[in-house]
């Protein structure tokens, strides 16, 4: 059985994301000039600009909550969370609103692209070289025909306490 | 009706809804064994309740009916048309004997023999009993009737030709005909309910009666109570929960305007959506008592398996929290009361031998604090063994001898709550699995409570359950501080101070730390700007002392001022839980959204308090305890004022005085030339305030009452003139007998009087000194107030000790560098110099006075203090001026060395 899967590595790659069709969906975003999809079932809303409340003492990743709807939603700083510079103060920035175990969370990005579908057979792992931290929150990636687009998992994008223990 | 009679009528009206549904779906699927055992179930339970309730009538046939659905159960009988008609007759016979206790309360009189004898026949032999049991036979049901194959018409005229039409006949029924399928009976059913109506018409007065108490059956049970999904009130619950937050926009929306149209009509909407949300909180809240029900019987089974005695008690039983909140604590809590009663509480031997009484006592405790609900259950048996958990934990791998070392007592507690554990020596029937608290504790974190632990080994533990109310509505005080807004739960603030330098009240400092002088204390202050880290270093000391506002805080015994920017005001908020990445935030209880639509946080009190007392452990300590030596001395006392031979005014601290009595001259009876009266079946001496003390020839004579455990004493004064409460300070310290000193009360001088002196008048004298052999007990006491000294002194020389006392814990220290023991040392925390904390630590580990145990004695009797105490190795913790409880404390330390 080993040596089949070392054989076929494209079969594992495609479990391991639950690849079933020949092509998936993502609402794609981005933050300077990178493409991030996000698969689409995962997101709930995608917001403009919002009043945010700020919350002390939380991790700085955590930009606040919002109001949506009568709901309060957490708002995550995509940028700082993926340890890039603030953005700049002249981009309005907009959010993709995800939920994630009944709770949601507003994904902060620089802003929000069509929704595409792509093709199964253009996936690609995460290159070995890639940034540590880019590559705990990458699912993969994705050859389009000018750009790659970088999968977001985003149950690790939230998930605080795996990436304190790392970083510590 | 009788509220239990009520319940079953309820209960099993349903249940026999259910059963008429099963039983049909039975004769379609005679060999389901799950129809089969539930029918046999619901029967069953209707029987048990009946026999319980001594109903015997309705039990005979419900019995009878069970028998047949046993056998079918087991196997001994087939499931025909015929069965199920049989049992069907029987559940009809139930409902109009139910229908009939509904109307009258009682079983109607008659029997069911025929019924049961056909039930019985057929559960011995497999057949119905035979077409000749016609309906001439008949006694008390028509049933029978059914019996015979008819056709419909014969049931058509069967029906008319019934004289007493009884409800059951307008139940439907399946068709009787044996041989044919289930399905069939669809038919003769319609014919049937046709039938009913021109017998309704045909018949007389008594059937319309009777089918008028058919509906009043169906109205008046059915009516009162129904059972609603808890989902259901959930969604009610969030429902009204996003109306009250819409309400309150709304109503933020039009208060800037004066002659809005909608005023009117927006003030009718927020009444009823409060009434609406009082009535479905309602609907979801049950006293806390219900989930102790069964506890009482529990624990006296525990203490006659294990042979102890136990005393459950209960308080706050009327507590109510949420019914879902309520049933998933249930389980928890009984198990951790088992836990308490079977660990916790040593047998009646070991209990004599660890000097405490033999009945041992469980405390349940319930009660809400800020937004929460906080379950206490404590026991006062042998506590945790640390020693024991460190080898458990070393023997399950939980963590190395090194670990442990470096561990806190209260760090090692926390490893009962890993799974598998057990410092039970022997596995009882009722716990010691070590399966416990493990489960116990993941069940109330899974509903965002917490469970903390106290425990002192040999004086027992104490398990707290908080809970939060993340659902509750709560009105809250909006505050703004760094530019942010936050809401501080109204049940915890006290009140409101604005402060600036200018004003009565102005921030003061001690070394940095903000202080507030209020109403003759000392508040401590938090800056929130600073706590919450929203200060940008901006801000400067004098920025804040300009002008403030205090938010005055109470957290258990606990009071603080937060100091903020600015005070919005208060607002209705529903508390919701933060997103599960920001739950390790302890300053905040939840976030919510306010009328304006903007969301804000909600801080926690608890928190606050818990942060800035951490603060205090760490750097600050010195300036903490200074500050509190401070509001120490503004400690103000309760005096009572009296006048007793002479103008001048006298006082004696109101704690010390049991009673004040008023004592008829006539009254007093004298023995051996001394003044006493007889007094709640006692003799009680009385004593004047000095010799040449005269009585009133006449009259009524106010007397202070002085109780020292069984003996009372009558302080014979004048007049008694006021309670005055006021900062004590001696100033004068007199030399003469029975008085302390001379303090200003009130504006006035005035005599503190000593009331050991006058107990040992009283009793010194009079019945000798209780000198009950052996030697006396040496006490040191440790006290900087002369005050206390000379009021502790002779107190405790009453009670059988020989006291030593001192000014400070230097001068103690040099009595243990001469090599003086003593049994026990009490000593006050604030002092001047080396305070009790740290007098008590370089005791802890001294070869000589090591093991002697050390009381404390202090006006503060915070939690923390409490908590601090003990670590530094004080053996008690008693409160100044309890004066039985600091002897009684002093007798149990005493005989457990």
């Amino acid at each position: 059985m080993s040596d089949k899967k070392a054989l076929v590595p494209s079969k594992e790659q495609s479990t391991a994301l639950d690849l079933g069709g020949a092509t998936k969906d993502f609402v794609t975003a981005y933050i300077g000039k990178q493409l991030f999809g996000i698969p689409v079932l995962t997101v709930q809303d995608v917001l403009g600009p919002q009043r945010i409340t700020r919350i002390p003492l939380a991790p700085p990743e955590v930009a606040g909550s919002l109001n949506l709807r009568g709901r309060i939603v957490t708002a995550i700083d995509v940028r700082k969370r993926l340890g890039l510079r603030e953005r700049e103060d002249d981009v309005p920035g907009m959010s993709i609103v995800v939920d994630q175990g009944g709770e949601l969370y507003s994904l902060m990005v620089d802003q929000v692209g069509e929704v595409l579908s792509v093709p199964q057979k253009a996936f690609e792992q995460n290159p070995a070289t890639l940034d540590p931290r880019w590559r705990e929150f990458s699912d993969g990636i994705f050859r389009l025909d000018k750009q790659l687009l970088v999968i977001l998992d985003v149950t690790r994008l939230l998930d605080f306490t795996v990436s304190v223990k790392q970083a510590g | 009706m009788d509220d239990l009679l009520s319940e079953f009528l309820t209960e099993t009206s349903e249940s026999l809804s259910t059963l008429d549904v099963e039983l049909v779906k039975l004769e379609q699927n005679p060999n389901d064994p799950d129809i089969l055992s539930n029918i046999f179930r619901l029967v069953h339970t209707i029987k048990g309740t009946c026999g319980f309730l001594g109903l015997p009538r309705l039990e005979a046939v419900a019995h009878a009916g069970e028998n047949v659905l046993g056998k079918i159960r087991d196997g001994e009988l087939v499931v025909t048309p015929d069965a199920v008609t049989l049992v069907l007759e029987s559940i009809d016979t139930i409902k109009y004997l139910l229908s009939e206790l509904e109307q009258n309360e009682t079983e109607p009189d008659g029997n069911d023999a025929d019924l049961i004898a056909r039930l019985n026949h057929f559960a011995d032999t497999g057949t119905i009993m035979g077409g000749s049991a016609a309906p001439a036979a008949t006694p008390v049901e028509e049933e029978v009737a059914e019996e015979v194959p008819m056709t419909d018409d014969e049931r058509l005229q069967a029906i008319f030709d019934a004289t007493e039409v009884d409800p059951d006949i307008q139940e439907p029924e399946p068709a009787p005909a044996p041989e044919k399928p289930a399905p069939a009976a669809a038919p003769p059913a319609a014919a049937k309910s046709q039938a009913v109506a021109p017998a309704k018409a045909a018949a007389s007065e008594g059937p319309k009666a009777e089918a008028q108490r058919g509906e009043a059956k169906e109205s008046s049970v059915a009516a009162q109570t129904i059972r609603v999904n808890v989902e259901l009130l959930e969604n009610l619950m969030t429902l009204v929960s996003e109306l009250v937050l819409t309400r309150n926009q709304l109503l933020q929306m039009v208060r800037g305007k004066d002659d809005s149209e909608f005023t009117v009509p927006l003030q009718r909407l927020s009444h009823i959506t409060t009434d609406l949300q009082e009535g479905v909180m309602k609907t979801r809240m049950q006293p806390i008592g219900n989930a102790w029900a069964k506890l009482p019987r529990i624990v006296r089974d525990l203490a006659l398996e294990m042979n102890k005695k136990i005393d459950l008690q209960m308080i706050g039983a009327d507590t109510e929290l949420d019914r879902q909140v309520l049933e998933l604590i249930k389980d928890p809590l009984t198990h951790m009361v088992r836990n308490s009663a079977d660990h916790g509480l040593e047998d009646i031997p070991g209990r004599r031998e660890a000097g405490k009484p033999e009945t041992g006592t469980v405390t349940l405790n319930a009660y809400h604090e800020g937004g929460h609900i906080i379950i206490e259950i404590s026991d006062d048996g042998r506590g945790l063994n640390i020693e024991r958990i460190k080898a458990k934990a070393i023997a399950n791998g939980l963590a190395t001898e090194s670990d442990l070392d470096g561990m806190a007592d209260s760090q090692i507690h926390q490893f009962i709550f890993k799974a598998g554990f057990s410092t039970a020596e022997k596995v009882t029937s009722v716990s010691g699995r070590g399966v416990g608290m493990d489960v116990v504790r993941t069940n109330i974190e899974k509903i965002g409570g917490t469970v903390e632990l106290k425990s002192v080994e040999g004086r027992g533990s104490t398990f707290i359950i908080k809970i939060p109310l993340t659902l509750a509505i709560v009105s809250a005080l909006i505050v703004e501080s760094g530019g942010e807004r936050f809401a501080i739960p109204q049940i915890s603030v006290l009140e409101l101070v604005r402060a600036s330098s200018n004003s009565d009240h102005s921030i003061e400092r001690i070394h940095d730390t903000p202080v507030l002088r209020l109403r003759n204390r000392l508040l401590p202050l938090v800056t929130l700007k600073k706590i919450l880290g929203l200060d940008d270093g901006e801000t400067t000391v004098d920025d804040v002392d300009e002008e403030a506002f205090i938010v005055v805080t109470q957290v258990g015994t606990y009071s603080f001022g937060i100091i903020v920017d600015r005070v919005f005001d208060t607002e209705e908020i529903v508390v919701k839980p933060v997103a599960p990445i920001l739950r390790d935030l302890s300053l905040f209880s939840g976030n919510t959204i306010l009328g304006d639509g903007s969301v804000i946080m909600i801080l926690d009190p608890n928190g606050i308090a818990t942060r800035t007392g951490e603060i205090t452990v760490g750097g600050s300590q010195g300036v903490e305890s200074k500050a509190r030596s401070d509001t120490g001395d503004r400690e103000t006392t309760s005096m009572l004022v009296f006048r007793a031979g002479g103008a001048e005014v006298r006082a004696v601290p109101l704690a010390l005085v049991a009673r004040l009595e008023e004592i008829d001259v006539e009254n007093i009876e004298y023995s051996n030339g001394r003044p006493l009266v007889q007094y709640r079946g006692k003799l009680m001496p009385l004593v004047f305030i000095d010799g040449s003390y005269q009585m009133k020839g006449e009259g009524r004579q106010p007397t202070l009452v002085f109780q020292d455990r069984e003996r009372t004493m009558g302080l014979v004064v004048d007049e008694i003139v006021d309670i005055v409460d006021d900062v004590l300070n001696v100033e004068l310290t007199a030399d003469q007998d029975g008085l302390v000193g001379s303090a200003v009360i009130d504006g006035k001088a005035t005599d503190l009087i000593d009331a050991g002196y006058y107990l040992e008048l009283a009793f010194s004298d009079w019945f000798g000194h209780e000198d009950t052999g052996g030697e006396k007990k040496r006490v040191l006491l440790v006290d900087d107030s002369p005050f206390f000294r000379n009021l502790l002194t002779p107190m405790l020389s009453v009670s059988g000790f020989r006291v030593i006392a001192v000014e400070n814990a230097e001068q103690a220290l040099d009595l243990k560098n001469r090599g003086e023991m003593f049994d026990a040392i009490i000593s006050d925390i604030e002092m001047p110099g080396m305070n009790g904390f740290e007098f008590a630590e370089s005791l802890q580990n001294d070869e000589h006075w090591g093991d002697t145990p050390i009381i404390a004695l202090s006006s503060h009797t915070s939690e923390e203090d409490f908590e601090r105490g003990r670590q530094v190795g004080f053996s008690d913790y008693v409160a100044k001026f309890d004066r039985d409880a600091l002897v009684s404390t002093l007798i149990q330390t005493l005989s457990a060395v």
